[in-house]
């Protein structure tokens, strides 16, 4: 159908099936390992199997000897080459620590994985056996692994920097109220939460394949990234080619959570070697490499204390927090923390505030954003102190949370660490959820099972979550001291045939922006979204653009195609209006269609006055040719997403094997543009909060070595291990853009992690437990029953 | 040495490296690219291909050892422009987002479901336990395969 054919309404919240999924579902879709580009040399780096250490010798000549290697340099070869270290774009505070960070280490290596020397060669395989002839002495320094040893200064991860504190971050904005009521407090509870690091794992590994033209002075970088556009201005930033001779162009991505927002070593060394050698070069990522060289997830130790009167009301939240960044500060490895740290409140109505962060270094890979980044972290510390409470005040969990909630008509709602969250009704969303559990009955399951002392006990966790998405409003990210902006673009063409071309400043990697962008603009327009195409991904077809990550692209990038829509509406409407001889405001728009208020047959469809606004023969005095607009949206706040999810574990008393029985999650994300794209990102989101609760974890030995480094040690949780999921969702529009609409990237991970240890800790109650570490293994499980079970 | 064998129903016949592996037959030496190459320990399921039927991670097997056997991967299942019933559930149910993991599942679902015409919820989740999806939870892939029973 045509912009000229019948008026469709609603577009949005259809289920409509994804126009990504054809290529992908034939093999059809090129990822970056799929791209051939002949003459290509393939990279290999030789990667420190240290964690700390001082590089006495590098020796690449061997690798020279192996046949098909063309090149092969150490760190200190290649020196000169840097015009800037690898970028980290978040000072939090003006005298943070921080080492200096080349893409191939000089002098000393940090981490297991630092990369100290590149072989070039003519293919993969050969690539690979050069780097493994390359000579590397190392001299060994004290490691360290632990995060309160680090905070000790006992070794030293830079012993340049004299500590390993990076930086001190606090946020307390009344000390004196939160002693005070402390001091006053009927009922304290507190815990002590060990965010165990995670490897992100998106089944893609990383890659990246740079294009020269030798004689032409361009590049085409094509990478496995969430942020082509930053990644161009950074790769100006280290390499010193200047942004105009960069494209980059992110092809089809394998998922990314986190993990793909950055600018690695091996993009920046990849440009490099093609601006030296003149040829293309490219760099696939194995697995094992993934693990150790692409930044990891969480890595936090967290202390939260509340205070709370007779009936259990929070009076104060108190929390520090101790945060691993790992041996570098990757693109905003030191912001973390601090994405979590506003929202310690949770989802309550809470008057006393206080929070402090101490970062520091260990010699293990750099942390960095990985799905939630810092929220998944603060909502399971309140989540889980929550249930505590419960307990001391002798409640049931969800009848805790009722008496904390902030109240629908508290909204906008100024929180007490400085947030005005937009809108809320979070105990609807909890009603919703125990109705959808059967939460009456469960209990009822629960209290038989125990009396009749079974083996297997049910164990019922809930978790209400709110979190602060959208990324973000730039004057927010500047009192951050974030060194970019937070809006996006979007860019409307109405084509010559009344086809419409959408572009994107935002990087889908999963997301289905091809879809839901194609929406937004069809429902507007009153066409089909099938006339609406969708370009983003390529900094010479988008130039600008922020990208994707911290569930920004609807609530940012989405309202942006909204906001250009409208202005080319009204530059339809002017053009309609001259041909029609009728003033603008005397034109009603829709269906595609402008038609005269009170005499409809005097009208002219849109693809009629994009060919008038085309050829440009007759267009109102002063009015430029063609219809096409631009939007760059600064959103005017965050949104604020919730909702609750309610977990039901059964635990084998004998083995402490945990079994998922079921799993409820009540999002409210505002209005949806495409329930089903929503409730898939709410699966995967479940899923990885799953995954931390009870499966994953990044190991090291006290050397600081993965232990691990596959899939076969690090269990990334199959089909067999996860049940259906029952979802559900409320819909509280944000007041604060023109589609009503709020993030949902992050917003499973968020919920699920303290749904799940909830659940667990609730059926060991039974035996005095109150705590469990994630993962909650068999293991660990079995001993707090056995502990449990000893006089 | 030779290999000859038979690919999405098309003769093959090649040169090759004793070491190389069937993924890198089929990436490099045919440049199907459709079949993904997602781990290093044949954990992950993504380069899954059928062999004579069965299915297979075809970065365990060596390209030589497919000698005379006939060998499917995604780029087969479509004809016509038509995609599968199989393709078209997991495109109905949104069973994929990323689609890095999705070659190799469809075709272990296929495998799946030649095997087990009518499997139950739990049969499909175990069926499919070698393969990673990082995306979806596996939700909507497993209504996926369960929607593309045959009646
Ligand atoms: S690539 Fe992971 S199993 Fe073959
Ligand atoms: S769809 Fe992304 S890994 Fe499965």
């Amino acid at each position: 159908m045509t912009a000229t054919e019948a008026p469709r309404k609603g577009v949005l919240g259809q289920r409509l099936v994804r126009r990504e999924d054809p290529e992908l579902l034939t093999g059809e879709a090129r990822f970056v390992a799929d791209l051939k580009v002949s003459g290509t040399l393939h990279l290999a780096l030789v990667r420190s199997p240290m964690a700390h250490a001082r590089l006495a010798s590098v020796d690449v000549s061997p690798a020279l000897e192996v046949p098909g290697v063309v090149a092969a340099y150490s760190g200190a070869d290649l020196e000169g080459e840097w015009a800037g270290p690898l970028p980290c774009a978040w000072p939090v505070t003006d005298d943070m620590r921080q080492p200096a960070h080349l893409p191939l280490a000089a002098r000393e290596v940090c981490y297991v994985g630092d990369a100290v020397a590149v072989v070039v060669a003519e293919s993969e395989y050969a690539a690979r056996d050069g780097a493994e002839a390359v000579l590397v002495d190392y001299d060994p320094l004290p490691v360290v692994v632990d995060l309160e040893e680090a905070a000790a200064d006992r070794a030293l991860a830079h012993e340049e920097l004299g500590t390993n504190t990076s930086y001190v971050w606090e946020l307390k904005p009344d000390e004196a109220a939160v002693e005070a009521a402390f001091a006053s407090a009927a009922h304290v509870v507190s815990g002590r939460y060990v965010q165990q690091r995670l490897i992100p794992s998106a089944m893609e590994p990383r890659g990246v394949l740079v294009v020269p033209q030798p004689f032409g002075g361009e590049f085409t970088v094509y990478s496995a990234t969430q942020i082509p556009h930053i990644l161009k201005v950074m790769l100006a930033v280290t390499t010193g080619i200047s942004e105009t001779s960069l494209r980059v162009i992110a092809p089809s991505v394998g998922g990314g959570f986190g993990s793909k927002l950055n600018v690695y070593a091996e993009e920046v060394l990849a440009l490099t070697l093609a601006r030296m050698l003149k040829r293309p070069v490219r760099w696939i990522e194995t697995r094992s490499e993934a693990t150790q060289a692409t930044i990891q997830g969480r890595g936090q130790i967290q202390e939260i204390e509340l205070a709370a009167d007779e009936r259990g009301r929070i009076q104060a939240v108190r929390v520090r927090l101790l945060a691993d960044m790992g041996a570098y500060l990757q693109l905003v490895t030191p912001g973390v923390p601090l994405l979590g740290a506003f929202l310690y409140s949770g989802v309550y109505d809470v008057p006393a505030y206080s929070l402090s962060c101490r970062s520091v270094f260990t010699n293990l890979t750099p942390t960095d954003a990985y799905r939630g980044a810092g929220r998944p972290e603060a909502t399971y510390a309140i989540e889980r102190a929550v249930d505590l409470l419960a307990r001391r005040v002798g409640v049931d969990p969800a009848e805790i949370r009722r008496r904390n909630y902030i109240r629908p008509e508290q909204f906008p709602y100024s929180s007490v660490a400085g947030l005005v969250y937009d809108s809320g009704a979070y105990e609807a969303a909890l009603d919703k959820a125990l109705q959808l559990a059967g939460y009456e009955e469960l209990r009822a399951e629960q209290a038989r099972r125990r009396e009749a002392g079974e083996r297997h006990q049910l164990g019922i966790g809930v978790s209400s979550y709110m979190e602060m998405c959208g990324l973000a409003p730039s004057r927010v990210l500047a009192s951050l001291n974030y060194s970019a902006g937070g809006w996006e673009a979007a860019t409307v063409r109405i084509l010559p045939t009344g086809k419409v071309q959408v572009v994107t400043g935002t990087a889908p990697h999963g997301q289905g922006h091809e879809t839901s962008w194609s929406m937004i603009a069809a429902d507007r327009l009153g066409i089909s979204p099938d006339d609406v195409e969708v370009l983003h991904s390529d900094t010479a077809i988008a130039p600008y653009g922020l990208d994707t990550y911290g569930s920004r692209s609807l609530s940012v990038g989405g309202v942006a195609v909204a906001i250009a829509t409208d202005r080319v509406i009204d530059k339809a409407r002017q053009i309609a209006a001259h041909q029609l001889e009728i003033a603008p405001e005397d034109l009603d728009y829709g269906g595609g269609e402008f038609r005269a208020k009170g005499s409809p047959e005097r009208s002219m469809a849109l693809g009629a006055v994009a060919f008038e606004a085309f050829t440009a023969h007759d267009l109102p005095e002063g009015l430029e040719p063609n219809l096409e607009a631009s939007s760059h949206f600064d959103p005017p706040n965050f949104t604020f997403p919730f909702g609750t999810h309610v977990c039901v574990v059964e635990i084998d008393t004998e083995t402490g094997g945990v079994g998922l029985a079921s799993y409820v999650a009540v999002d409210d994300c505002g209005n949806q543009v495409n329930p089903l794209i929503v409730e898939g990102q709410v699966h995967g989101g479940i899923t990885q909060g799953i995954a931390q609760a009870l499966f994953e974890k990044a190991s090291y030995d006290d050397q600081g070595n993965l232990l691990t480094s596959t899939f076969m040690d690090y269990l990334v949780p199959a089909a067999s291990e996860l049940p259906s999921f029952v979802t559900g969702s409320t819909v509280t529009p944000s007041p604060t853009n023109v589609l009503g609409v709020k993030g949902v990237g992050e917003a499973g991970t968020i919920g699920s992690a303290p749904a799940v240890i909830n659940a667990v800790v609730d059926a060991l109650s039974t035996y005095g437990v109150e705590d469990i570490e994630m993962p909650a293994t068999p293991e660990r499980v079995w001993r707090a029953i056995e502990q449990g079970r000893r006089p | 040495m030779r290999v000859s064998l038979t690919v999405n129903g098309k003769d093959r016949a090649d040169e090759v490296e004793p070491r190389l592996l069937l993924v890198h037959y089929l990436r490099d030496v045919l440049g199907l690219t459709g079949t993904n190459i997602g781990c290093d320990t044949s954990s992950c399921g993504a380069c899954t291909v059928l062999v004579d039927g069965e299915s297979v991670k075809s970065c365990t097997m060596l390209a030589v050892q497919a000698e005379g056997t006939e060998v499917s991967t995604i780029e087969g299942l479509a004809s016509d422009g038509v995609l599968h019933p199989l393709q078209e559930a997991f495109r109905e149910h949104h069973g994929l987002q990323c689609g890095y993991c999705t070659p190799g599942m469809v075709m272990a679902a296929s495998s799946l479901l030649a095997e087990h015409p009518h499997p139950s919820e739990a049969e499909v989740r175990v069926g499919l336990e070698g393969n990673l999806c990082r995306c979806t939870g596996y939700h909507n892939i497993v209504k996926a395969v369960l929607s593309a029973v045959a009646p």
